[in-house]
């Protein structure tokens, strides 16, 4: 592999953090593209390529973790928890739990008990895979 | 159990560049160099934090003899896509200022500093893709 190819990874692998760190913003293509040094339309190409999912699906999996987290983690109710994650309406939100659950966010929180372990690894482990 | 294990004393990750290591563990994170010796077959550079000189951190070359090319060249490509799975987790008197001093640095965040039972942490990522906590623990017990 070259050296080339190492950079690249690195820097989709740094928008990939910027996209984790603010997960709940809109999907900033162009913001993340600057992070990574490419434009617009190869840094969806190359983020495909490196993680195998594009920028948008992967922050939807980003905030259904956060929302999988709060919803053990937290009191909050569910309205609250779909804005609080980037979510902007409660529509999309639950729809789209469910469609990466399988449950809803109700369903999911009556079934599970709260963890405490570091947050890089709740947040890797919890994620739901878009692999199967 | 007819044998007992003592102490953690030398873990490894993998670095693309030892002297861009050196830089950011040493420079930037404020670690200490432990070893830094040319065996001839390979450089042998660990680091620890400071005053804890009975833990070290191998910071490894991936490469020929010890990994074939093609094989190297698989964990470089992991460790920069962030999946070679090395991590390491360091305690700090001062969550808050290690992360300012840290951002001041220009070093990567992935995640900022937040209140656990265990205390309160934060996440960084080293040049190469290698994860790592840093923690404020609370006094146990």
């Amino acid at each position: 592999m070259s050296r080339a190819v190492e950079e690249s990874n690195r820097a989709m692998l740094r928008a990939r953090d910027a996209m984790d760190r603010s997960y709940a913003d809109p999907l900033d293509i162009p913001a993340l593209a600057r992070i990574a040094h490419v434009s617009e339309a190869h840094f969806i190409r190359t983020f495909r390529s490196t993680f195998g999912e594009t920028p948008h699906r992967y922050l939807q999996r980003r905030r259904v973790e956060r929302a999988m987290y709060l919803l053990v983690q937290t009191g909050q109710d569910v309205t609250e928890i779909c804005y609080q994650v980037g979510f902007s309406s409660l529509g999309t939100f639950s729809r789209t739990f469910r469609q990466i659950v399988g449950e809803s966010p109700s369903e999911y929180r009556s079934r599970r008990v709260p963890v405490d372990v570091p947050s890089c690894f709740v947040k890797a482990w919890t994620r739901p895979s878009s692999f199967g | 159990m007819g044998m007992t294990l003592n102490a953690l004393t030398r873990s490894q990750i993998y670095v693309l560049d030892q002297d861009q290591a050196l830089d950011f563990y040493v420079g930037k994170l404020g670690l200490e160099v432990h070893t830094d010796v040319d065996l001839g077959f390979m450089r042998w550079l660990t680091v620890n934090v400071p005053g804890d000189k009975g833990r070290e951190i191998l910071l490894e070359k991936p490469g020929p003899p010890a990994l074939d090319p093609a094989t190297a060249e698989q964990v470089r490509e992991l460790l920069t896509k962030g999946a070679m799975g090395g991590w390491l987790s360091i305690t700090t008197d001062d969550a808050h200022k290690t992360y300012e001093t840290l951002v001041a640095k220009g070093v990567d965040i992935t995640d900022e500093p937040t209140e656990k039972s265990y205390g309160i942490d934060f996440g960084i990522r080293d040049p190469f893709g290698n994860k790592i906590r840093i923690g404020q623990m609370r006094q146990q017990g």
